[in-house]
């Protein structure tokens, strides 16, 4: 029996992080406990020592002392540089994308994380991801901010609406781990909790290979349904292979530098990418006119992530783009529907009838 | 509020209870005025900061919005309040002096340059509501024609109106305080017999008129 | 055992007039310019918002004893906490301290006859009284679900409570705190008694000229924040919401602008207190006047560089997170260097456990826990897994209850024979200063656990993790104590205030300052009745003495003073 099962006093360690995380956490837990001690220690002995009417000797008090104080100052600004600089350190790796990461999309709502795989997977309030995989999250919120937190991955980052976030991290034990909203967003904000299932890599495959998850039936993967964006709306029509009069090539810009018509330069990374497609007057290419109709209002959270990953497809080629290695293999691929009638009802239920259920929750949120 | 002379002289200045002598008084008096404009600069300080960001953000649509407001309206409006500091700086000149009529006068031409500025901000505020440019219900901006994003026009006249509302919330303050100070003065209260009370109304409105000093180029004149 | 020997000496017979008894109508106290009974208007009304504010807390704690709630639904829970924040945090934490006791004893401390404006001052109360009636209007009709942190997009467009009339209100109490905030910088600046030069000022006055400046640099900027997101509310002007092409962090950053130096103006008066209460009850110098003074402006100065850190995980660039790390660390060197010197003070010195000494003891306790926990928090990394949890809310109450709160309780008992007359009862003194010190790391310490293992905070269930419910259960218990001890100081200074025996004289604790040694008890309408000059540094107290004093009467040897011949070294 063991009793930290029942009474823990620290959350498991699961992630890669983890374990460098809980060496920082326990030494300035250490030095705390050292230097309440000698507080402690020295406020009692003090007190009692020359408590009132004590034999104890007071002549020659010290008012003032630069030594002392010198010494007060620079332990505490040392000690605390040392903590800034250990833990500055292991900050800048953990906010750092890994080189090869499997992507998930998350989708926070008022209340519910919606998550989404490379492949097409959808979850709600589940996250099934394999061990021992970098893993990058890329987060946008539809209404209010809210923060997606795994304690068990010491991991958190806001999920903000209008921009997107991101956070990576690697899971190294199987198991269920609670993912938490650490951002106070509403009525139910303490029910807008979920479980990620951190899987063996057989047992993830195997997942994969059943279609996911039991209430999510698997959709197009991201690239496809970026696809059908594109032609639904018909970006191809201004957009295609090269550069026209009407609108610039979208091949190949992921995370280029694009020149912009006041002169100055932006990178086409995800957030550029949303803000053009939206708003696309605001940073416009060089030599290009607002010809471009804004996009806003007009696209869901889910399908503008689509879209972006869609232009990512089309710069996959030589330099920038390594294979996505727990995407659907060539991007461009469907995967094969196990059950070919389900598709369809797959696509009625969570092509557009998902897209309107979740632009309703945003109306009826205000 | 008992206020009583600890001097015989009739034309010194009352001095508060709290209060040693009458330069203790004034210099409190100033340190006060000058505590409380640096609470009025970090009030609007945000809002510039806010401003200066979207600005930042939106350069191009904060461009074409700016075309909206009349810059020759505002540049009246920042001659009148450049005279009116004039006139108030005259004003504590007077006061030094114990010139009171003149002091008076200068006061009262402040006053009428404070109604002046305000009565051509209503004239602009009017022809924005008109063009329904104000950002309630009914405001329109006709992105097909004129170009920019409606929100971002949106955001431009919510800034507008609020930063310069806010102004004019001072000139209106302003107002009041001048002609309760012009009233001191006429009715020889023995509060006002030195020239501090001038010259903290002065600071006040010095103040007020260097906030618009930043406001006027900041949404008139945008540069392209 | 101290305070009863100082006390032997006999109270006047003849009631002489002073500020309570110049006058009894309720028009002499509601329309009074007398800085002393401002102070105990807002007394009054501090302590009826903080027991308001307690009672909210009450039902938080009691609805986390179960994993799935108690009674309340998670709209009125989330109302109960919004609730006690906001009354805590603008109705009791900011006014406490300045606007009772640092209203009471900055003109005396200072040997001035009252504030320097003060029909402000009088001004400033009811600014506060009518923003405290607007938001407990608000509060109490519909409520505020958005935390007292009012985060942007969810108070702007998404709530529909009463979040704007709620944010009239903190707009107006905005007022109220710059209105003091001048008043003192004014006073302290122009009113000083002759003599009493800046390296004369007590500590306490120190601490209150650092808070003015905090007040009068952030408040506006918090004040016009929350009008915006009125504004907002009413025409959806959009600055902080992304749909209207806004920035919702933007608001983060100018509400941290002033609700991180906020928390400042909560403890450097309390800090102040403190340098005033070990002083006199150790009979000896503050140790390091000078390094106390100035941290307090370093903390007022720095303490304006680092809103960052509470925003580490909301989309700041990685270098952003850095500096205001770094500067996170360099504020927390000013207040051990407070905390080090407190201490020292009582080295050679003569220590008596009178009440407010008790309460400035486990203010040091707590304050140190609560400032070392703070290190998890400025260090980037550790607060990643931290920023958002139970840690934040045991870390905050640490610092604001175990620190601003224990060190009003230990001012106003520290400084009650002055204000009112009269001597509380030392025995309940005692305990419920002990009682308050056991009840609170009882309430608090399991939260630090709790945040540990991954509770986010202002979450109403928790069934998902059945195990946290030993720490909430744990937390619970405690702060039924904590209530117990909070409320016995009520009970106890009330009833001294109606007992006729118990005549305060002018110094009960043989303390040094204008306000003791200058002044009788209560003080008259003026203060003084002749103008003090100040000569000496201020604590110019004698351990020796003191001790000898009681060893004489116990009958023991004196100790030894000083060899004349010898030269004296420090």
């Amino acid at each position: 029996m063991n009793i930290f099962k029942v009474l823990p006093v620290a959350p498991e360690q699961a992630s890669e992080r983890a374990f460098g995380y809980d060496l920082i956490f326990w030494t300035i837990t250490i030095l705390a406990v050292v230097f309440t001690i000698l507080v402690f220690a020295l406020v009692l002995a003090l007190a009692v020592r020359y408590r009132r009417g004590s034999s104890a000797d007071r002549r020659y008090p010290v008012y003032h002392s630069n030594g002392i104080e010198a010494v007060l100052t620079l332990v505490p600004l040392v000690l605390g540089l040392g903590i800034f600089a250990w833990s500055s350190a292991d900050f800048v790796k953990f906010r750092q994308r890994p080189k090869e990461s499997m992507e998930i999309f998350v989708i926070g709502k008022q209340w519910m994380w919606h998550l989404q795989h490379m492949n097409g997977i959808r979850e709600n309030n589940e996250l099934h991801i394999p061990v021992d995989t970098p893993i990058t999250m890329t987060m946008i919120s539809q209404d209010v901010i809210h923060a997606m937190y795994i304690p068990a991955f010491r991991v958190q980052y806001h999920v903000v609406p209008g921009r997107y976030t991101e956070m990576s991290f690697t899971a190294t034990k199987p198991g269920r781990y609670k993912m938490l909203c650490a951002m106070h967003c509403g009525t139910q904000h303490s029910e807008m909790v979920g479980f990620v299932y951190v899987m063996s890599k057989s047992d993830y495959a195997r997942w994969i290979e059943g279609g996911g998850n039991r209430y999510e039936p698997r959709a197009a993967t991201m690239v496809a349904a970026g696809e059908q964006v594109w032609n639904r709306k018909a970006c191809g029509n201004c957009h295609a292979g090269m550069d026209t009069v009407r609108g610039p090539t979208l091949n190949g810009i992921f995370n280029a530098q694009r020149r912009l018509t006041d002169g100055s330069t932006a990178k086409a990374a995800p957030d550029y990418l949303r803000e053009s497609i939206l708003l696309p007057w605001l940073r416009l290419t060089k030599g290009y006119e607002t010809t471009m109709p804004a996009y806003k209002g007009q696209l869901t959270e889910e399908e503008v992530l689509q879209l972006i990953e869609y232009i990512k497809s089309n710069s996959n080629t030589s330099t920038s783009g390594s294979p996505q290695p727990y995407s659907a293999p060539g991007a461009r691929t469907l995967p094969t529907p196990t059950h070919p009638e389900n598709a369809t009802n797959r696509a009625n239920r969570y092509g557009s009838a998902g897209v309107t259920q979740s632009e309703e929750g945003a109306m009826n949120a205000r | 509020m008992a206020t009583h002379a600890h001097t015989a002289d009739p034309d010194a200045p009352a001095v508060y209870e709290q209060f040693e002598d009458i330069d203790q008084q004034q210099e409190t008096y100033i340190l006060g005025m000058w505590s409380f404009l640096v609470t009025e600069i970090m009030f609007f300080g945000a809002l510039f900061l806010i401003y200066s960001i979207y600005r930042w953000q939106y350069q191009g649509d904060f461009y074409i919005f700016h075309k909206e407001l009349d810059y020759v309206l505002g540049g009246i409006n920042t001659t009148v309040l450049l005279a009116s500091s004039f006139s108030v700086a005259l004003a504590v000149h007077y006061a030094q002096l114990k010139k009171k009529r003149q002091q008076l006068l200068a006061l009262g031409f402040t006053l009428l340059c404070a109604f002046g500025f305000l009565i051509i901000k209503a004239i602009e505020y009017g022809k924005k509501f008109e063009h329904s440019k104000f950002p309630n219900d009914t405001f329109v901006w006709d992105a097909a024609k004129y170009g920019g994003d409606p929100e971002h026009a949106r955001l431009f006249f919510s800034l507008y109106f609020s930063m310069t509302g806010l102004h004019g919330l001072h000139v209106l303050i302003g107002i009041l305080v001048i002609g309760y100070l012009m009233y001191l003065i006429a009715k020889d209260h023995p509060v006002i017999t030195d020239y501090v009370p001038t010259e903290l109304v002065g600071l006040y409105w010095h103040f007020v008129d260097l906030v618009w000093i930043f406001l006027y180029p900041l949404f008139y004149l945008i540069p392209k | 055992m101290s305070a009863i020997l100082e006390r032997t000496a006999a109270p006047d017979p003849q009631v002489k007039k002073n500020y309570l008894n110049a006058d009894h109508t309720l028009a002499s106290w509601l329309l009074t310019t007398d800085h002393k009974r401002i102070a105990v208007l807002y007394l009054i009304g501090v302590t009826v918002m903080f027991f308001l504010g307690s009672l909210a807390a009450a039902f938080v704690r009691f609805e986390l004893t179960s994993p799935r709630g108690q009674i309340l639904t998670h709209e009125t829970y989330n109302k109960m906490f919004t609730a006690h924040g906001v009354i805590m945090i603008f109705f009791f934490l900011i006014p406490a301290v300045p606007a009772v006791l640092g209203n009471f004893l900055i003109p005396m401390m200072i040997g001035a006859r009252d504030l320097a404006f003060p029909r402000l001052n009088l001004a400033s109360w009811y600014v506060w009284t009518i923003s405290a009636v607007i938001v407990l209007t608000g509060l109490i009709m519909g409520g505020v679900d958005t935390g007292w942190t009012f985060y942007t997009p969810l108070s702007s467009l998404y709530s529909n409570t009463q979040v704007s009339l709620v944010l009239v209100g903190l707009f107006l109490s905005g007022f109220s705190s710059i209105m003091t905030g001048v008043n003192f910088i004014a006073t302290i600046h122009k009113m000083r008694a002759p003599g009493m030069t800046w390296f004369k000022l007590p500590l306490y006055v120190w601490s209150h000229y650092a808070t003015s400046v905090i007040i009068i640099l952030g408040t506006p900027v918090v004040a016009i924040t929350l009008f915006l997101v009125v504004l907002e509310r009413t025409f959806r002007i959009g600055i902080f919401s992304p749909e209207l092409g806004g920035d919702p962090v933007l608001f983060q950053h100018l509400f941290w602008f002033y609700s991180h130096p906020a928390v400042y103006i909560m403890v450097l008066p309390a800090m102040g207190v403190i340098s005033e209460v070990i002083t006199c009850f150790s009979r000896r110098q503050i140790f390091g006047y000078r390094f106390v003074a100035m941290s307090s402006m370093a903390i007022a100065a720095i303490g304006f560089l680092v809103w960052g850190h509470h925003m580490y995980v909301s989309s700041q660039s990685v270098l952003q997170g850095l500096i205001f790390s770094l500067l996170s660390f360099l504020v927390a060197v000013p207040s051990a260097i407070k905390v080090f010197n407190w201490s020292l003070t009582m080295w050679r010195g003569s220590v008596q456990f009178s009440t407010p000494m008790i309460y400035a003891l486990a203010f040091i306790g707590l304050f140190v826990i609560g400032g070392l926990t703070g290190l998890y928090l400025a260090a980037i990394d550790t607060d990643v897994h931290l920023t958002g949890t139970y840690f934040i809310v045991a870390h905050f109450h640490y610092v604001m209850v175990g620190g601003a709160i224990l060190a009003f309780l230990g001012g106003i008992h520290f400084w009650w024979p002055k204000m009112f007359g009269k001597m509380y009862n030392e025995f309940w003194g005692r305990l419920s200063a002990m009682v308050i010190f056991l009840g609170f790391n009882f309430t608090f310490f399991p939260q630090f656990i709790l945040g540990y293992l991954g509770m986010p905070r202002r979450y109403h269930v928790y069934y998902f993790a059945p195990e946290w419910q030993f720490y909430h259960v744990a937390s619970s218990l405690g702060s039924t104590i904590l209530g117990i001890g909070f409320l016995m100081p009520a009970f106890y200074l009330t009833a001294s205030l109606l007992r006729k025996d118990n005549v305060a004289p002018a110094n009960p604790w043989g303390a040094k300052g204008l306000e003791w040694e200058n002044a009788s008890s209560p003080p008259v309408t003026l203060n003084f009745e002749s103008q003090p000059i100040v000569t000496e540094n201020p604590y110019n107290y004698d351990p020796i003495e003191d001790t000898n004093k009681v060893r004489r009467e116990a009958g023991l040897p004196e100790i030894p003073r000083e060899d004349p011949d010898k030269e004296v070294h420090h």
